[in-house]
C-alpha cells in the first residue's frame, strides 16, 4: 500500500474489495466526464446553484422580502449603491432575490426528481417485464398523461389544488412521470428476455427481486440522463406557473413571478424582469450541459 | 441404469406469436440415470435448446410431462426446483449481468436460497472452477470469454444442484478454451457426482464428454445412441450418418 498511488488504487482491474471495485467504477466515470468541458461548465452552474441555495443567507445582502424606502430606493438600476442587480417596484434587492429563489428552483427541480424517477421507473419497468394486461393497461395511463400538452395538464392540477409552490412541484411531478415510464418500459423490453435476466429466473428471483436488482440498474442510466435534461422544462414550468400566479405566490422570491411582476416595467426599467430571466436561463443552459455530458458517459450506446 | 434423475415425456413446446405458431419441439422423451451425462445433438433450429428451457420453465410446455426423481413438475417451477437444477448458457457474453462484480453474481442466489457462511461459499465456488480470489471484485466487461464462462459455472454450482443443463457451454469459446471448459466440467461432474444434460452441435463435444444422447432433427427425437455405438459409427438413421461424416470434417470428393 506505500508504493501505490491513489489513482492506481482506483484504476486496478484486480480489485480487492468491493469498496473498491465500486469506487474503481465511479472513477473511471469520472476520468471521461471530466474530459467534457462543456459537461464540466454545467457541473459547475449545478453546484453552484447548490451551494447559493445554501448559503443563500450569507451571500443575500438584503432581505429578499422587506425592500428599502419606497420613496428613494425603488427602481435603482443595476450597480447603484450595494445593488448588483438594481431593485424592483418594492424596493427590494433583486440580487437578494434571486439568491433566496434559488431555493425554491433547487427544490422544485429536487421534489419533482424525487417524486417522479420512482414512479416513471416503476411503471416503465412493470409494464416492459410483465408484459399482457399490465404493460397495456399501465401504457395507457401513461398515454392519457402524455396527452396533454404538460404545462396545461399542470395548470388543471393546480387549479384543482390551489395556487401555491407546493401544489406546482405536486402537479409538474405528475405531468412528468410518463416519458419517464416510456424510457424505462422500452429499455426492459430490450433486456427482458436476455439471458442474465433469464439466469436471474433459474436461481429464483421473484419478479421483485428481478424488477429492482437486475432490470432498474440498467434502466437508471438513460432515466438519470432524461431526467437532467428534463431539469430546464421543470425549471421552466415551474417560472411558467409562477408567472401565471398559479405556483409561488407574492412575496416568495420565485423568478418565473419575479418576471411576472416586472413585466409592467420592462420598458422604462428593463432589470426588473431581465435578471431572474438570465437566473433561469443560466440554470437551464447548466442542467441541459450536464445532461448532455452524463449521457456521453452513462449511455453505452452512445458511446464511440 | 440406476434411478431415474430426470424424465421427459412426449414433450411439446409450441410458440405462438401473433398467429404464427412454431412447434419447436414434438413428442421428445428422454429419461436421465442419475450421475449421468447425456447429450442432446442436432443441427441449429432442431429444437434441442428448447428441451432444455422446458426442463426448467423458460419455454412453456404445451404438451408432455417432465418429471424429476419421479415427481411431475408444476409451472411455475417451485422455489425448491432451482437448488436441485441449474443451467449453463450458451453465450457467457450474455448470461453475466454487465453491471454486477463477479463478486454479486455468485452471491445473489445465496441471497436467494438463504444460505449461510456465503463469503466462504463464494471463495470455494471461485477456486472451484480455477478462478483466483482476484477475480472476485471484477466486472464481467474485466474478464475474458473462458473467464466469464467459469463464472456462469460457478453461480450454477453455488446453490449444490443435482443436475446441471448445459447449453452449448463451449460453442462461443475458441478451441482451447474449449479443451479448458470440457475438463472442468467433467472434473466437477466426477467430484460431486452431478448429473449432466448437455445441448451441442458439435459431435466430437459430445462423444467426449456424455455416455448417451439423442440426435434431434425438426423437434424430434430421430436416434438414441450410446457413446459406444457413436464411436464405432452404428447410427441406424441416414440424418445421424449425414452428422457424423459432416463431423469428421470436409473429405475431398
Amino acid at each position: 500500500m506505500t508504493t501505490i498511488s491513489r489513482r492506481d488504487w482506483l484504476l486496478t482491474d484486480r480489485p480487492a474489495s468491493r469498496r473498491q471495485a465500486r469506487l474503481g467504477q465511479i472513477y473511471r466515470t469520472w476520468l471521461t466526464f471530466r474530459g467534457n468541458w462543456l459537461a464540466m461548465v454545467g457541473l459547475a452552474i449545478v453546484l453552484a446553484l447548490i451551494i447559493v441555495a445554501l448559503f443563500a443567507n450569507v451571500i443575500a445582502p438584503y432581505d429578499p422580502v422587506i425592500g428599502g424606502d419606497l420613496r428613494t430606493a425603488r427602481f435603482l438600476p443595476p450597480l447603484t449603491g450595494n445593488h448588483l442587480m438594481g431593485t424592483d417596484d418594492l424596493a427590494r434587492d433583486i440580487f437578494s432575490r434571486i439568491v433566496h429563489g434559488s431555493r425554491l428552483t433547487l427544490m422544485v427541480v429536487v421534489l419533482v426528481a424525487v417524486i417522479a424517477t420512482p414512479i416513471g421507473l416503476l411503471v416503465g419497468t412493470s409494464a416492459g417485464y410483465f408484459g399482457g394486461w399490465t404493460d397495456t393497461i399501465l401504457m395507457r395511463i401513461t398515454d392519457i398523461f402524455l396527452a396533454f400538452p404538460r404545462l396545461i395538464l399542470a395548470l388543471a392540477f393546480v387549479a384543482a389544488l390551489g395556487p401555491g409552490i407546493e401544489n406546482a412541484i405536486i402537479a409538474i411531478a405528475i405531468t412528468s412521470w410518463p416519458p419517464y415510464a416510456r424510457l424505462a418500459r422500452a429499455e426492459t423490453l430490450t433486456i427482458r428476455d436476455s439471458d442474465y435476466i433469464n439466469a436471474a429466473r433459474l436461481q429464483g428471483a421473484s419478479s421483485a427481486r428481478i424488477l429492482w436488482y437486475h432490470v432498474t440498474p440498467l434502466c437508471l442510466s438513460s432515466v438519470i440522463i432524461r431526467v437532467t435534461l428534463d431539469m430546464a422544462g421543470i425549471i421552466l414550468t415551474a417560472a411558467g406557473l409562477g408567472f401565471l400566479g398559479l405556483g409561488a405566490q407574492p412575496p416568495q422570491p420565485e423568478w418565473g413571478a419575479m418576471i411576472a411582476s416586472g413585466r409592467r416595467f420592462l420598458i422604462d426599467q428593463w432589470w426588473v424582469a431581465t435578471m431572474p430571466g438570465i437566473a433561469i436561463f443560466v440554470v437551464s443552459l447548466g442542467f441541459n450541459l450536464l445532461g448532455d455530458g452524463l449521457r456521453d458517459v452513462l449511455d453505452p450506446k452512445a458511446r464511440k | 441404469m440406476g434411478e431415474v434423475m430426470l424424465e421427459v415425456q412426449a414433450l411439446d413446446v409450441t410458440f405462438r406469436r401473433g398467429g404464427d405458431t412454431v412447434r419447436a419441439v414434438r413428442g421428445v422423451s428422454l429419461d436421465v440415470a442419475r450421475g449421468e451425462s447425456f447429450g442432446i445433438v442436432g443441427e441449429s433450429g432442431s429444437g434441442k435448446s428448447t428441451v432444455l428451457r422446458a426442463i426448467c420453465g423458460l419455454a412453456p410446455t404445451t404438451a408432455g410431462t417432465i418429471g424429476l426423481k419421479g415427481t411431475s413438475l408444476a409451472t411455475p417451477r417451485p422455489a425448491d426446483f432451482y437448488r436441485r437444477v441449474q443451467m449453463v448458457f450458451q453465450d457467457p457474453y450474455a448470461s453475466l449481468h454487465p453491471r454486477h462484480t463477479v463478486d454479486k453474481v455468485l452471491a445473489e442466489p445465496l441471497a436467494i436460497h438463504g444460505f449461510d457462511r456465503r463469503e466462504a461459499r463464494i471463495e470455494q465456488a471461485l477456486s472451484e472452477v480455477g478462478l483466483g480470489s482476484d477475480f472476485r471484485f471484477r466486472y464481467p466487461h474485466q474478464l475474458s470469454g473462458g473467464q466469464r464462462q467459469r463464472v456462469a459455472i460457478a453461480r450454477a454450482l453455488i446453490l449444490e444442484p443435482e443436475v446441471l443443463l448445459l447449453d452449448e457451454p463451449t460453442s462461443a469459446l475458441d478451441a482451447s478454451i474449449q479443451a479448458e471448459v470440457l475438463n472442468l466440467l467433467d472434473r466437477i461432474r466426477a467430484e460431486r457426482g452431478l448429473t449432466y444434460i448437455m445441448v451441442s452441435h458439435d459431435l466430437a463435444v459430445v462423444a467426449h464428454m456424455c455416455d448417451r444422447l439423442i440426435v434431434m432433427q425438426h423437434g424430434e427425437a430421430v436416434e438414441e445412441l450410446t457413446r459406444a455405438a457413436l464411436s464405432a459409427h452404428r447410427a441406424t438413421t441416414d440424418y445421424t450418418r449425414k452428422l457424423l461424416s459432416a463431423s469428421e470434417g470436409y473429405t475431398p470428393a
